[in-house]
């Protein structure tokens, strides 16, 4: 992997007349995770979408630039709400998808070193419908990390998933990304305070930082300071839709 | 359980042709009762062996070469803006045309043998081939373009390792439409003009008020129907993903 740059995305997009999000400025800092809070409709997938070059439906003016001002587009990696494994492919030739489908030959010990890091060496050759819903989130995560992209752009990766399991791909995704440049869009205030390096709210009337815990992410679940900004994140969001 | 099944519901049929036979007492050569027909179909079971096989013959090469224009079809098509634009309302045209009514072209084309038979079962399968395999490629799920986009994929590669996979599903039931399509446009074919078949056998007999060989091809030609389309609904269950 090459250093992560960080990124700096601002403007204004409309869609068709009607404004999506008015002119704002997202800092994402270098090799640290940035989390994306906000309500449905604010526009926070759009923001996402946009950095990682995919049709948005909206008409974006302005600008995206990296701290190192090398193209931002072709060196990110994309994790979805939805997994997206390919679901008459095998754990294997999901995880190893992007190589295949630029026609390059995958690296397959660096594959295997990442489905048993992913603890999912038994279950190689399985299809995706064999799995449960976390082992397939993992699947879809050892994909992203098989792809060693410098940014790593997660649109709520985690929501689908039941509380525990939750927690476990949180610990497991904050272990594996350290050193990368994330941007992770999320609804849920616990899971912003949890894992973001620095917390981004995401209103109509447009973003507001806050301050992460002091702690190192991702930060326990029982963690005094990480409830309370959960509980303040929650409340910044209540406010604003009232 | 399904053996059961469809033996009870032939049973039930054969009842209800045997009673309808028995209570109106329509002569043999209106209507002829199962047994009579039956009694028939074992007189004559070369005869009609050896029209069958003809018409299998037919029906067979037809699905082959309609399956594989069908699919070259909805792959230009997938692939190419301008060959939607010129192509599809032409496709959409011909669907449009009573390929009955093509059949005689048909004949004086490409003659009385095998040929215009197969062209027949190609015309009436290529279209139902052609769409269900086209809608199948353009309805892949938005995310996984969306993941071949961020991993630098190119067109063709997207073609072949996703749009082409996640299709397959809509082909298979193309081709189990077409299976069933198939001996209907050879049987046509064979009504218009032959010597040869389960549809010319059909004609002779009728003509000559030989009823009960007559339902004896026709029922040989149902029974070839259903086999036909049980073993592409089998051949197909992988690509269909029935067990996935």
């Amino acid at each position: 992997m090459t250093r992560a740059p960080g990124l700096t995305i601002s403007g204004s997009a409309k869609i068709d007349d009607a404004t999506l999000f008015a002119p704002l400025t997202l800092n994402l800092d270098a090799g640290a995770w940035t989390c994306l809070l906000g309500g449905s409709g604010v526009g926070k997938t759009t923001v996402l979408r946009l950095i990682a070059g995919l049709e948005t439906g909206a008409k974006f003016l302005g600008q995206i630039t990296a701290s190192d001002g090398l193209p931002v587009s072709d060196r990110v990696a994309y994790m979805a709400q939805d997994d997206l494994l390919l679901p008459w492919a095998t754990v294997a030739q999901n995880v190893s998808l992007g190589a295949r489908l630029r026609g390059e030959k995958p690296d397959l010990d660096r594959r295997d070193r990442l489905i048993k890091r992913m603890r999912l060496q038994d279950h190689m050759t399985k299809k995706p419908s064999e799995l449960s819903g976390g082992q397939r989130q993992r699947v879809a995560l050892a994909r992203t990390l098989m792809e060693d992209r410098p940014i790593v752009l997660l649109d709520e990766p985690f929501s689908a998933l039941d509380a525990r399991t939750r927690a476990d791909m949180q610990d497991l995704a904050a272990e594996a990304l350290v050193g990368r440049t994330v941007l992770l869009v999320t609804h849920d205030p616990g899971e912003a305070a949890r894992l973001g390096q620095s917390i981004v709210v995401m209103t109509e009337h447009g973003l507001t930082p806050c301050d992460p815990p002091h702690a190192p992410a991702p930060r326990s679940v029982d963690d005094l300071e990480t409830l309370e900004t959960q509980g303040a994140l929650l409340r910044l969001l209540r406010e604003d839709a009232a | 359980m399904r053996y059961l099944s469809a033996l009870a519901a032939t049973l039930f049929a054969l009842l209800i042709w045997q009673g309808i036979v028995t209570l109106t007492g329509l002569p043999k050569f209106i209507l002829p009762g199962p047994a009579v027909v039956a009694e028939t179909w074992w007189q004559n079971r070369w005869l009609i062996a050896e029209h069958a096989w003809i018409t299998a013959v037919e029906v067979v090469i037809g699905l082959a070469v309609g399956t594989v224009l069908g699919v070259i079809t909805a792959l230009q098509l997938a692939n190419s803006r301008a060959a939607r634009v010129l192509v599809q309302p032409m496709l959409v045209f011909t669907q449009a045309l009573p390929v009955f009514a093509l059949a005689p072209l048909l004949t004086l084309w490409l003659g009385y043998g095998l040929w215009s038979k197969v062209a027949m079962a190609v015309l009436i399968i290529y279209f139902p081939i052609t769409s269900s395999f086209f809608d199948g490629l353009m309805r892949t799920p938005a995310g996984f373009l969306d993941l071949a986009r961020t991993m630098q994929a190119s067109k063709r590669s997207v073609l072949w390792y996703i749009r082409i996979p996640a299709a397959l599903p809509s082909l298979a039931s193309g081709m189990r439409l077409a299976a069933v399509y198939a001996p209907i446009g050879a049987v046509i074919g064979e009504w218009v003009g032959s010597s040869q078949g389960l549809g010319y056998l059909m004609l002779l007999a009728n003509g000559r008020a030989k009823t009960d060989l007559m339902f004896a091809a026709m029922l040989t030609l149902g029974v070839f129907s259903i086999l036909l389309h049980m073993i592409v609904r089998r051949a197909t269950a992988r690509m269909a993903g029935d067990g996935r």
